[in-house]
């Protein structure tokens, strides 16, 4: 399993760059995954409102929200998801919340 | 049985940049499909075009969207005898049952999943052709319908993508 180091703290990640384990996550690692993954930085309220949201449905279900899920949610519509995580936001959003790639068609 | 000509693998690294999704089916079944692929590409960060041709086009018509049914006749997906398809009102209640299904798990119906799809920002296209043939004006389709396009122009935006036809 590769590592990766964040916020100076090495990481496991899988072969797509998402978090193993997400107990792994701290915080101030939010910023450097973002830049390295090509989230714009730096992150808003906006960003941590998906982020946090990312967390907290991964720990209660046991995978992230999709994107649909997320609008759902909370006041983040998908037009804005598509603004904070250009490319793929349920994808983008888990790499930087730390969480695995979330799963789910729609 | 000798394969003479074998089909050479992908190049391992090859990624989906763009898929342009024609929809020319007007059943759930031909429309529904065509709207999870298109979705799950935005969500994957790939570009996204969907063209709407023929029957396809109810999924965008303004009157029509809120009411696409289920193929009840010629369709061995049910499982059921050909003739109790032509029962009047058995794609209406088949249909019914989809929906519920779909509502049960949460997925949007159309109206709302085409909505959402443009919000991802995947552009929606209507055939010219069709659009003549069926003698339809552009107020007969929904607001969120980039534009009416005809197949040179559909070819120029496919280009460089995958094609996939429903």
């Amino acid at each position: 399993m590769p590592t990766k180091t964040f916020a100076g703290t090495p990481v496991e990640v899988n072969d797509e760059g998402f978090f193993v384990d997400a107990q792994q996550w701290t915080k101030d690692m939010a910023p450097e995954i973002a830049a390295e993954v090509g989230v714009p930085t730096p992150l808003t309220d906006r960003h941590w409102t998906v982020i946090d949201l990312m967390r907290s449905e991964y720990f209660d279900k046991g995978t992230g929200p999709t994107v649909r899920k997320i609008s759902k949610l909370s006041d983040v519509t998908t037009k804005e998801l598509f603004v904070l995580f250009p490319k793929g936001p349920a994808k983008l959003a888990a790499q930087v919340a730390g969480i695995p790639k979330p799963k789910g068609c729609i | 049985m000798t394969d003479t000509h074998p089909i050479p693998p992908a190049p391992v690294d090859a990624k989906i940049e763009k898929v342009s999704i024609i929809v020319s089916k007007g059943s759930l079944e031909g429309i529904y499909p065509a709207l999870i692929m298109a979705n799950g590409a935005r969500n994957e960060g790939i570009e996204a075009n969907l063209f709407f041709t023929f029957f396809g086009m109810d999924a965008v018509h303004k009157e029509r969207h809120d009411h696409i049914k289920v193929a009840a006749v010629g369709n061995p997906g049910l499982h059921m005898p050909t003739i109790a398809g032509v029962i009047p009102g058995a794609s209406a209640l088949i249909t019914k049952y989809m929906e519920k299904q779909i509502a049960k798990l949460d997925f949007p119906d159309i109206a709302e999943f085409i909505e959402m799809i443009h919000d991802t920002g995947a552009g929606l296209y209507a055939c010219l052709a069709s659009v003549e043939l069926f003698g339809m004006e552009r107020e007969d389709l929904i607001d969120e319908l980039d534009d009416i396009i005809t197949v040179g122009e559909f070819y120029d935006m496919a280009a460089g993508g995958q094609i996939i036809f429903t």
